[in-house]
């Protein structure tokens, strides 16, 4: 399809409300939002979260996520250790549950964003709209990994049964959070525009 | 050099688009409040009339530009304070309720935000309630003041237009949502060794959940922007 990119046309588009702006402007009119030109230059803030989601995902995996003490029985798991105690209490479900969402979404999305970010300044990839759909669900996904963060946070809150049961949060806990928050900034600093950037209909690189 | 100005409606269901052949020497003459720019793939689009039946989406890649059957401006508002109703609601009575062994144990949303609290995990405690009931109330602070005056057909206040760009910024950060299905996965984890009932608070943030969720699926941001106008 033959479409007029705002770049193609000398101009620049907020990305926040959609206002249109000659080229040279640096900041929307209308919302204020910073104007940026759809450059390639932007993925080292994407790089740079990506690392440093990647350095916070390591110490989140080796160190205990929870400490459970049962009948004055205290145990200290980390991620994969507590998905092993499931299988081994035959829990499938959640252990399935528990390794989806803490073990292969978090390196799925590492893998996503480092793959977008590598593959979009190529030409021959232009215009690709799995590209945009897997960029719509890394965003959509992201936040999600949170959960865990909170299922620790109530499973401490609630689970203070003294010496029958209690459980309390580990180091790993923030490490996880952090790695959350920074490869959710990763995937907000990629720009989608970049996907369509090569020459494509009017649009000259 | 010919390029095409799609128009930036479609009706519900169909896929078709109507080009318009309009070169680009006629695009100077366009003023460019006529024009809405797709945030995905950077295609320009001519802004036309969205009938009730028709939703503006992106000739390119699709993405949704113009929400179809937005919610007035009074319903948004009406929205936001509700949000603001439940979420107080849900800070100060009990949220879960765990019972074994004949020892129970209650705890609100400010308690579990609190069990990061010991050491050096308190940032962390603070992050959570940020979060889970700060951010979200932010939000809908800021969507109160953006939208208060412009229900009323009045100029809109100063400093709207920042105020609804942090609401927009907000909206990944505010994970109350989450939240809510934590608690679900937390309680299967503990299904086999202790019983749990859910208090008033729980159903407070339940339906929290589906007033934000309404809101922002029918909440027009392009009309609230021009309903802002420019600076
Ligand atoms: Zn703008
Ligand atoms: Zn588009």
């Amino acid at each position: 399809m033959n479409v007029l990119t705002a770049r193609a046309a000398g101009l620049i588009g907020c990305t926040r409300c959609g206002r249109v702006w000659p080229g040279e402007a640096s900041h929307c009119g209308r919302c204020g939002a910073p104007l940026a030109p759809v450059t390639t230059i932007s993925l080292q803030r994407v790089w740079a979260w990506w690392f440093a989601g990647l350095i916070a995902y390591v110490p989140a995996n080796m160190l205990p996520m929870l400490r459970t003490a049962t009948l004055g029985h205290e145990q200290a798991n980390t991620i994969l250790g507590g998905v092993i105690e499931l299988v081994a209490h035959h829990n499938y479900g959640v252990a399935a549950i528990v390794f989806i969402a803490s073990i292969m979404i978090p390196v799925a999305k590492f893998i996503a964003i480092g793959y977008l970010a590598l593959i979009v300044a190529h030409e021959k990839f232009a215009g690709s709209h799995r590209h945009l759909h897997l960029y719509e669900v890394v965003e959509f996904i992201g936040r999600w990994s949170m959960i865990d963060v909170f299922v620790v946070a109530i499973l401490s809150a609630l689970v203070q049964l003294g010496f029958v049961a209690s459980i309390h949060p580990g180091p790993a806990a923030a490490s996880f959070a952090l790695s959350v928050a920074f490869t959710m900034l990763s995937a907000q600093n990629f720009d989608p525009r970049l996907i369509w950037l090569p020459p494509l209909g009017t649009d000259k690189a | 050099m010919e390029a095409t100005f799609p128009i930036a409606c479609r009706p519900f269901g169909q896929d078709y688009v109507l080009p318009m052949n309009e070169s680009v020497d006629h695009m100077s003459e366009l003023p460019l409040s006529e024009l809405i720019v797709c945030p995905k793939c950077d295609a320009l689009h001519r802004i036309s009339e969205v009938g009730p039946d028709e939703q503006a989406a992106c000739a390119r890649c699709g993405t949704l530009l113009i929400t179809p059957r937005p919610l007035s401006f009074l319903h948004v508002i009406a929205l936001s304070f509700t949000a603001m109703i439940l979420m107080i609601g849900a800070i100060f009575f009990p949220f879960l309720r765990i019972s074994a062994q004949g020892l129970s144990h209650n705890s609100s949303i400010f308690g579990a935000a609190m069990a990061f609290s010991e050491g050096f995990l308190a940032p962390l405690a603070f992050a959570v309630l940020l979060m889970i009931v700060a951010l979200p109330a932010l939000r809908f602070a800021a969507l109160i003041y953006t939208l208060w005056p412009l229900a009323a057909n009045r100029p809109a206040w100063p400093r709207s237009a920042q105020a609804f760009r942090l609401a927009e910024a907000l909206q990944p950060w505010s994970m109350a949502e989450i939240f809510v299905v934590g608690t679900a996965v937390a309680l299967v984890k503990v299904a086999g060794v202790a019983s749990i009932s859910f208090g008033p608070a729980f159903w407070a943030f339940g339906t929290l959940i589906i007033v934000t969720a309404l809101k922002n699926a029918f909440m027009s941001k392009w009309s609230i922007w021009e309903a802002i106008g420019p600076r």
